[in-house]
C-alpha cells in the first residue's frame, strides 16, 4: 500500500477526492464537451510518473458530443481491463493550447503497491535516483 | 489639448544653435498615426508647476529617444525624424489633477532585436529623472509583432510545462519553505519532502535563499532532490522544487543550474534583481536543458507600487514574457501583498493571453497580439490559505500556481496535513465548478462539505477561515467607465 496521505496513486485532477461516481464522471465529461474538448479513454498497468503514453482505448472521440457515448466507451474499457488504471483525458485543439486540458483517474487496481526509490551512489554525495514500480517487474497484463 | 499648433520651421531655423522647446524639435505630432510596427508607450506624467503638459509629453518622447537638452547639428547627418519618438496624444488622468496620460510612439529602428536591456535603456533610461517632471510612470506598452518575433520568450511555456509534469485541468499547488532563513540543508529538505508527499506539486526556495553560512547551496540542492525523488515515488506524481540559482555572477549561476540539472531537477529559479540580461541568459540555458524557469519578482515593489512614479508591473510582465521565464509571481489579490483584484487580473492576462484586448478597468490600455509567444504560468503567493480557494479559482482560473507557504507549513497537524488540506480544497472546488456550481457564492459550503470527511481541511478552515487582508490598494486603474477606445 502506498504511504502518502491518500494511500494511493495521486495523479490526475481528482485523486484527493472520494472516487467519482459514474454520474459525477458524466458531469465532468459534459463540462469538457461544452468547452469543445475531445475525450479519450486511456489505460495502463504501468503508472510510473514518467510513463507518458498510456494505451489508448480507441482514438480520441473528436466527433462525439454526447456524454453518454463517452461513458459507454469507459464502460467497455472497464470491462476489458477491470484491474488496470484508467484515465479520462480531454484534448483542446485551440491554437496556442493544442494539448490536454483535463485528466483524471476513473479506475484503479484493487491494491496499489506503489513505487520504490532505487538510489545509486555516484561521485561525491550525489545520488542517481530511479523510481521503480513494485509491480512493474512482471510482464504487461499480469501486474495487478 | 492635443491641437496645439506646431509652427512650421525651416531646417535652418530648426538646427540653429540654442535651446528649443521639445515640441518644436519634432517630438510632438498631434496628427501622428502610430504604425503597426511602432512601439507605443503610455506614460503617466506629473509636470512641474507651470510646465505645459504637451511640452512635458514631448520632452518624455525626446529624452527616451534621441534628444539632448540643446540643438545639435549632427542630427542632420542622420534620418533623424525616424529616431525621434513622437508624443501624439495627451489626456488628463481622470479625477487626478496635475497628472496626464501621454502616448508616445517609437519607430522599430530604435531597438536592438531580442534585447530587453536595449529596450529598457531607451524607454526608462534617463527620462524618469528628468527635472521638468515631478514624477513619471510607464503605465503600459504595446509591442509590435515585428519586434516580439525577435524574442524567444518563455523557455518552456505553461502548456508544455503541464505536459512535462502530467498535471492538467487544475491550478498547480506550491509552498515556500519557511522559515526563510536558518534551516540547515537537511532540515530544509524535510520541509520539502513533507509538503510534496502531502500533495503539493512544487516547493520553493525563497527569494533570499542563495548560499548563506547556515546552508551552502550544494547542500540544499542535494537534500532537496532527495526529498523530491522520495516524494515522487511515494505519490507516483512528478514533483519539483524551485532551486534558486540566483548568485553574484553569471558563472556562479550557471554552475548552480548545472548542478540542479545533474541532480534531475525539473525547475530552477532566479530573482528579478539579477537583471534583464542575466534573465535572458538563464532563459537560454533553460531552453537548452529542458528546464522550467521560475521567476520571483523580488524588488519590483520599489518601482511598481506607487501610481505616480515608476513602471507598472503589467509592463514588467510584458518584458519578462519577452525575455523568457516560465513562472512569474503576479499577485494574489486576496493575500497579504499589494494588489487590486482587477489590476492583478490584468497582469495574469498579460502572462497567459494569446491576444490581450484593451481592458481599461484591468489597466490594459492597448490591444496586444502576442504572436504565438509562449505563455507564462502566473504564481499567486503570499498570505493565502485554503479558505480562499473559491475566490482564487474564480479570480485566476486553472492556469496558475497557488502557493500556500504559511498555509501549508503552519498547519496545526503538520506539513503533510497542510498540503492535504490545500489539495482537497482545490480538487473539491475544481470539481464543483465543472459541475456548474456557483463557487463564489457556494464556495464556503463546498469547503465545509469537503472538511466533513477531510480532517486536515477542517483544521485549516478552523485556523485560518476568517483571515483576510482587506487594505486599500495603492495601484488601481484610473479610467472613466464611458471612455472610448483609443
Amino acid at each position: 500500500m502506498m504511504t502518502n496521505p491518500m494511500q494511493r496513486l495521486t495523479q490526475g485532477q481528482f485523486s484527493f477526492l472520494p472516487d467519482l461516481s459514474d454520474a459525477e464522471i458524466k458531469q465532468q465529461i459534459e463540462y469538457g464537451l461544452e468547452k469543445g474538448y475531445a475525450w479519450s479513454v486511456e489505460y495502463t498497468d504501468d503508472p510510473h510518473p514518467r510513463n507518458t503514453f498510456w494505451e489508448m482505448f480507441g482514438m480520441p472521440m473528436f466527433d462525439l458530443k454526447d456524454a453518454a457515448g463517452v461513458m459507454m466507451e469507459l464502460a467497455a474499457c472497464r470491462k476489458t481491463f477491470p484491474n488496470h488504471y484508467i484515465r479520462m483525458m480531454a484534448f483542446d485543439s485551440t491554437r496556442n493550447v493544442e494539448s490536454i486540458t483535463m485528466s483524471f483517474i476513473v479506475n484503479r487496481p484493487p491494491s496499489e503497491p506503489g513505487f520504490g526509490l532505487v538510489r545509486q551512489e555516484v561521485q561525491g554525495r550525489s545520488l542517481r535516483y530511479t523510481v521503480q514500480g513494485y509491480s512493474s517487474a512482471k510482464p504487461e497484463g499480469e501486474r495487478y | 489639448m492635443n491641437d496645439i499648433a506646431n509652427p512650421p520651421m525651416s531646417a535652418k531655423q530648426r538646427y540653429s544653435a540654442g535651446v528649443l522647446k521639445y515640441r518644436q524639435m519634432g517630438y510632438w505630432d498631434g496628427d501622428y498615426q502610430p504604425k503597426e510596427t511602432d512601439v507605443i508607450c503610455l506614460f503617466r506624467i506629473t509636470p512641474q508647476e507651470g510646465v505645459d503638459p504637451v511640452e512635458a509629453a514631448a520632452a518624455v518622447a525626446g529624452e527616451s529617444s534621441t534628444a539632448t537638452w540643446t540643438v545639435v547639428w549632427t542630427d542632420r547627418l542622420t534620418a533623424c525624424d525616424s529616431y525621434r519618438a513622437k508624443a501624439y496624444r495627451v489626456d488628463p488622468v481622470p479625477n487626478t489633477p496635475g497628472q496626464f496620460f501621454a502616448y508616445v510612439a517609437y519607430d522599430l529602428i530604435l531597438f536592438e532585436e531580442g534585447s530587453i536591456a536595449n529596450m529598457t535603456a531607451s524607454l526608462i533610461g534617463n527620462v524618469f529623472s528628468f527635472k521638468p517632471l515631478k514624477a513619471a510612470r510607464l503605465e503600459d506598452i504595446r509591442v509590435p509583432v515585428a519586434y516580439l518575433k525577435t524574442f524567444k520568450g518563455p523557455p518552456t511555456g505553461l502548456v508544455v510545462e503541464r505536459e512535462r509534469l502530467d498535471k492538467f485541468g487544475r491550478p498547480l499547488l506550491g509552498a515556500t519553505t519557511k522559515p526563510k532563513l536558518g534551516l540547515s540543508g537537511r532540515n530544509y529538505g524535510r520541509v520539502i519532502y513533507e509538503g510534496l508527499k502531502g500533495g503539493l506539486d512544487f516547493m520553493k526556495d525563497d527569494e533570499n535563499i542563495n548560499s548563506q553560512p547556515f546552508m551552502h547551496w550544494r547542500d540544499r540542492f542535494l537534500y532537496c532532490m532527495d526529498a523530491v525523488n522520495k516524494a515522487s515515488a511515494a505519490t507516483g506524481e512528478v514533483k519539483g522544487t524551485y532551486l534558486n540559482v540566483t548568485a553574484a555572477t553569471m558563472e556562479d549561476m550557471y554552475e548552480r543550474a548545472e548542478f540542479a540539472k545533474e541532480l534531475g531537477s525539473v525547475v530552477v529559479m532566479v530573482d528579478l534583481v539579477i537583471g534583464y540580461t542575466a534573465i535572458q541568459s538563464m532563459a537560454n540555458w533553460c531552453r537548452k536543458h529542458d528546464m522550467l524557469m521560475h521567476m520571483h519578482r523580488a524588488g519590483h515593489g520599489t518601482y511598481t507600487r506607487q501610481k505616480n512614479h515608476g513602471v507598472s508591473f503589467r509592463v514588467i510582465a510584458k518584458w519578462l514574457r519577452m525575455a523568457g521565464c516560465d513562472h512569474l509571481h503576479a499577485g494574489t489579490a486576496v493575500g497579504k501583498l499589494e494588489g487590486d483584484p482587477l489590476t492583478v487580473q490584468g497582469y495574469y492576462n498579460v502572462c497567459r493571453d494569446s491576444y490581450t484586448k484593451q481592458d481599461l478597468p484591468r489597466g490594459l490600455f492597448f490591444d496586444q497580439d502576442w504572436a504565438d509567444l509562449k505563455k507564462i504560468m502566473p504564481v499567486a503567493s503570499g498570505g493565502i490559505h485554503a479558505g480562499q480557494m473559491h475566490q482564487l479559482l474564480d479570480l485566476f482560473g486553472d492556469d496558475v500556481i497557488l502557493q500556500f507557504g504559511g498555509g501549508t507549513i503552519g498547519h496545526p497537524q503538520g506539513i503533510q496535513a497542510g498540503a492535504v488540506a490545500n489539495r482537497v480544497a482545490l480538487e473539491a472546488m475544481v470539481k464543483a465548478r465543472n459541475e456548474g456550481k456557483d463557487i463564489v457564492k457556494e464556495g464556503p459550503e463546498i469547503l465545509r462539505a469537503a472538511a466533513r470527511w477531510c480532517t486536515p481541511l477542517k483544521a485549516a478552515l478552523d485556523t485560518w477561515g476568517e483571515i483576510s487582508f482587506n487594505y486599500t490598494s495603492t495601484d488601481t486603474s484610473d479610467f472613466v467607465p464611458t471612455a472610448t477606445a483609443s
